[in-house]
């Protein structure tokens, strides 16, 4: 007999996949890797060689150790294996150490830690709620694996760029998965804790509330782990609110001087577009301190934890909170990096599957947000590998999504398809057709500035779309989908 | 999910692990004075760029025959001709006459590896995709996983994107005419054929069953007729094709004869290097290449390729059908490989048996991780379906795999016993000819034993072959579909 699809056992499609993305995994190991590459090494080489109360110290490399402890252990315990492969890795003074084995040691930990993130997103499966007899790639689950385990966001910045983030994604994830397992025993106290908790700590997911028992290190961790002292924006804008602010400043301030209302020589020199990470001043607009950011970020976020904990809407409703918490966070955050946006992307990508709403939102923000890491790989040489990994998860994300909600009709309206249209031409236009002009000398930052005004815009929309769906959707605990 | 997205994500995969593997070395990367097929492709366009066409295959000052000389047809020095066109327009030091000799650059590593996925995308995946769209059996999902396997095969993509050269080009011509033929357009599978075999003299292998396809066609539409029509037309067009291909070198009776002589070099020996040939594997027993005359051994291969090929080729010459076509193909190049003159192991495009090849090129890691995922993806994708002899051998016959599993009644326990079994010889040899020394007294040891384990897998193809393309009766299915 023939069959219409591969479908053996029940969970082998999960296996296949798994591995079928480690195969690319491994495939990328030669490709591009950033600055974060010599700073896992250096922090490899600190935890193995210093005693633990130097690790916050040392000074060495410009690359300071800038995680939490927890994430410290973890640097000591790969450090041990890290033997094996070259020794030369792990002495500190070795700065921009990177033989041959130590990139396929440094890439193969990245490969092997995301099976935290495998078993995580296997978890996550479990919570959705699943139509026998659907075809294979109609299900939620096959259509979930594949939008978390293939996600490009993940791909791109753990694999070539270089981070550990599948590793704590599958954490974080495995906390959803297990709120949604046993919500009913869940006080909403603790929910709201942990989306403030989200807030505080952009970088880094920890369940576990890491052991800061550091002798009398805490105020210099607490200064490694939030370093104020750099400006509102990371070198290239993370596209969130500060990005338009920054570019409706610059505007008034260009309109300002053209219409003689402001007088050019009292104006700040445009600091913020040089690429560099400074502190600086608007010239038009009042400039924003981080006490600011802090405020307006929580500002942001309590009417959803409002929300939350007057009306708690299953598991589906902590979600809806959980994103928005991260999505506030990266809005209205100080020194916001623009990889932050897969905190909101990954929970979002649960709640896709499970609602034609939610769908809708997935695309926009996916789709913008995905597009906005481009800047993070500017080599020639990975832009290939980019624009098909790209198009691969969007083309993949609107055919599955589509199919699964195809009573009711599209997922996303005009506006939305031509904004995400859009994305096309502002990619030739940035990275094929600017480069060859005579701006390029001059101007080089402005089309880092365009992709992140015009991501910001889109991004800023599915906040606001998920604010209203979450403040407008009745209580449906009774009859909740999600188990 | 709709075709259109399924094969795209299909390219899509395709084209990401072919440019991932072009992030590894090239054929003679940093190994002067010779290099190797990246320079001689490299020489190519120098040579067709600054020399007249009358040069080209000719010993001058201005041209060493004994670096890198030109020894494929007309067709490919047009392609480099036009490949240094846009060289000079990027940079003119990569084809400077005689001061490029051995330039090694990143951003012209990056150029040639553009020109090759530019020829791939224009004429290998298309004519991939209409093949599975057009005659494969079955639902549109299985068109999907074959046209995966077939585009992930690790054999081509390790020679093209790895060693470096342009099989894609020859075998998708090829794969046109084998189209152009399938659909019933005889004039344009022999147009495309014929450019296949003006593009690489490789394409020798396929053109017996082209020819007695093609001739048998004529013959039962009767050769007073239509048939007779039908032949003029196509020698018509086979004899036009090579003239506009050879033009510029039949101004000189010299011409061509020096070209053919580039082309067939039989003063080279019954073959170099290690090949999974019959001459080298039984030149371990005797010493056929020092016990036998050039002219001995030049009759000695011609009789045993003809007398290999001259039964399949009888065959479909009586029964003129795709069927008989595509495993006429199989067995035909499968004879060329094993008893032919000079041959080389890239004849045979599959990946485990150019080990010593990839592994001197520093393409160990892609051709594992290449190798794994074709294996495991062809197993899973395809084992699960329940197919039939006739789905599994069309596979084979085109792409010459080393799958063989079938459900021939007593003996497909035997055959998965055997396939195993080959697995695990393959790994064994993979692991120790990359990790252990060979002895003294055999310092050739691995290669030799790849080659021999590959020969014995060749001829049990052959053989096999040959009788399923003599015995077996005509299948139903392909009647229905493909007549």
């Amino acid at each position: 007999t023939v069959m219409a699809a591969p479908m053996t056992n029940d969970q082998s499609w999960f296996y296949a996949l798994a591995l079928g993305v480690s195969f690319l995994k491994c495939l990328l190991i030669n490709a591009y890797h950033s600055t974060d590459f010599e700073v896992h090494r250096n922090w490899l080489a600190l935890t193995h060689s210093l005693p633990v109360s130097q690790w916050y110290y040392e000074a060495t490399s410009e690359w300071t150790l800038d995680y939490p402890p927890l994430f410290a252990w973890f640097e000591y315990g790969l450090s041990h294996i890290a033997c094996f492969f070259d020794k030369e890795m792990l002495v500190v003074p070795n700065l921009n150490y990177a033989s041959p084995a130590t990139v396929l040691f440094q890439r193969l930990s990245v490969i092997v830690a995301d099976v935290v993130f495998f078993y995580a997103v296997k978890e996550c499966c479990k919570c959705l709620r699943e139509d026998k007899g659907k075809d294979l790639l109609g299900k939620p689950s096959f259509i979930l694996t594949v939008l978390l385990l293939w996600n490009f966001g993940l791909l791109i910045v753990d694999h070539i760029h270089f981070q550990y983030n599948g590793f704590l994604f599958g954490v974080l994830l495995l906390s959803i998965a297990r709120h949604c397992q046993v919500l009913a025993v869940i006080p909403v106290l603790f929910t709201s804790f942990n989306c403030i908790c989200f807030i505080l700590t952009q970088r880094f997911i920890d369940k576990s509330r890491s052991s800061l028992f550091i002798k009398g290190q805490l105020p210099q961790v607490l200064s490694r782990l939030f370093p104020f002292k750099r400006g509102l924006c990371h070198a290239y804008w993370a596209p969130n609110i500060w990005a338009l602010y920054n570019i409706a400043d610059k505007a008034f301030s260009i309109l300002g001087v053209k219409f003689r209302l402001l007088d050019i020589n009292k104006l700040p020199k445009a600091s913020m577009t040089g690429g560099l990470v400074q502190e600086f001043q608007h010239s038009v607009l009042p400039s924003v301190s981080p006490l600011a950011t802090l405020v307006c970020t929580l500002l942001s976020i309590l009417p959803a934890l409002f929300k939350i904990w007057h009306r708690p809407n299953g598991a589906r409703g902590f979600l809806r909170c959980l994103v928005i918490c991260a999505l506030g966070s990266f809005m209205f955050g100080w020194h916001v990096h623009e990889k932050a946006i897969l905190m909101a992307i990954l929970p979002l990508s649960l709640l896709a599957v499970d609602s034609r709403k939610d769908a809708g939102i997935f695309l926009m923000l996916s789709v913008t947000s995905h597009y906005s890491l481009f800047p993070l790989l500017f080599t020639t040489q990975e832009l290939p590998i980019k624009i098909f990994l790209m198009l691969l998860f969007t083309i993949f994300s609107l055919a599955s999504l589509k199919t699964l909600f195809r009573k009711g009709g599209a997922l996303l309206n005009p506006l939305e398809v031509t904004y995400l249209l859009g994305l096309i031409p502002l990619e030739l236009i940035c990275e094929f057709v600017y480069p060859l002009t005579v701006w390029q000398k001059t101007f080089p930052f402005l089309p880092l500035m365009l992709t992140s005004v015009y991501c910001a815009l889109g991004v800023t929309y599915a906040f606001i779309r998920l604010y209203i769906s979450l403040l407008t959707c009745s209580d449906t605990t009774k009859k909740t989908k999600m188990q | 999910m709709e075709n259109w997205s399924l094969f795209s994500l299909c390219v899509l995969l395709g084209l990401t692990s072919r440019w991932a593997v072009s992030f590894h070395s090239y054929s003679g990367a940093g190994k002067p004075p010779m290099f190797g097929d990246y320079e001689a492709q490299r020489h190519w366009q120098e040579v067709t760029y600054n020399l007249p066409v009358h040069e080209w295959y000719f010993n001058t000052t201005n041209n060493d025959l004994n670096y890198w000389g030109l020894d494929y047809p007309p067709l490919t020095a047009y392609h480099s001709l036009v490949c240094a066109y846009v060289a000079k327009l990027l940079n003119p030091e990569w084809v400077e006459l005689h001061a490029s000799r051995g330039y090694e650059s990143h951003s012209h590593k990056l150029f040639m590896r553009a020109t090759v996925l530019f020829t791939d995308i224009l004429i290998y995946i298309p004519a991939v995709l209409l093949y599975c769209f057009y005659f494969c059996d079955g639902f549109s999902k299985q068109k999907v996983a074959t046209a995966l396997c077939i585009l992930l095969y690790p054999g081509l993509i390790l020679i093209d994107y790895g060693h470096f050269q342009y099989n894609s080009v020859s075998l998708g011509l090829a794969l046109w005419g084998i189209l152009g033929l399938g659909l019933g357009w005889d004039l344009f599978g022999s147009l495309a054929f014929t450019l296949a075999l003006n593009y690489k003299q490789m394409e020798l292998y396929h053109s017996l069953p082209f020819f007695c396809y093609l001739l048998g066609k004529c013959i039962k539409q009767g050769l007073i007729g239509r048939g007779f029509f039908q032949l003029a037309k196509i020698s018509l067009t086979v004899l036009v094709t090579f003239a506009l291909c050879w033009m510029p070198f039949l101004s000189d009776p010299k011409q061509p004869l020096q070209v053919l002589h580039r082309l067939f070099p039989f003063g080279r020996g019954l073959f170099e290097d290690k090949v999974a040939n019959t001459w080298c594997s039984l030149n371990v027993l005797i010493k056929i290449k020092t016990l036998l005359s050039r002219e001995t051994q030049l009759f000695l291969s011609f009789a045993l390729t003809l007398l290999f090929i001259l039964p399949s080729s009888l065959k479909l010459l009586s029964k003129p059908n795709l069927w008989q076509f595509k495993l006429a193909l199989v067995n035909s190049s499968l004879a060329f490989f094993l008893f032919s003159f000079q041959v080389h192991e890239k004849s045979i495009l599959l990946a485990a048996f150019m080990l010593p090849l990839l592994v001197k090129d520093g393409l160990l890691l892609p051709y594992v991780v290449t190798s794994l995922a074709f294996l495991f993806l062809s197993l899973y994708l395809l084992s699960a379906l329940e197919r039939s002899t006739e789905e599994e051998l069309r596979l084979g016959i085109y792409r010459k795999l080393t799958r063989h599993w079938l459900p021939k009644l007593n003996l497909s326990r035997i055959i998965k016993w055997k396939f195993w079994f080959s697995l695990v010889a393959m790994a064994a040899l993979s692991f120790t000819s990359v990790w252990l020394e060979p002895p003294a007294k055999f310092p050739d040891l691995f290669p030799v034993l790849v080659s021999i384990l590959s020969f014995l897998h060749f001829l049990g193809f052959i053989i096999y072959f040959n009788l399923v393309q003599l015995m077996e009766p005509q299948r139903k299915k392909s009647q229905k579909k493909t007549n």
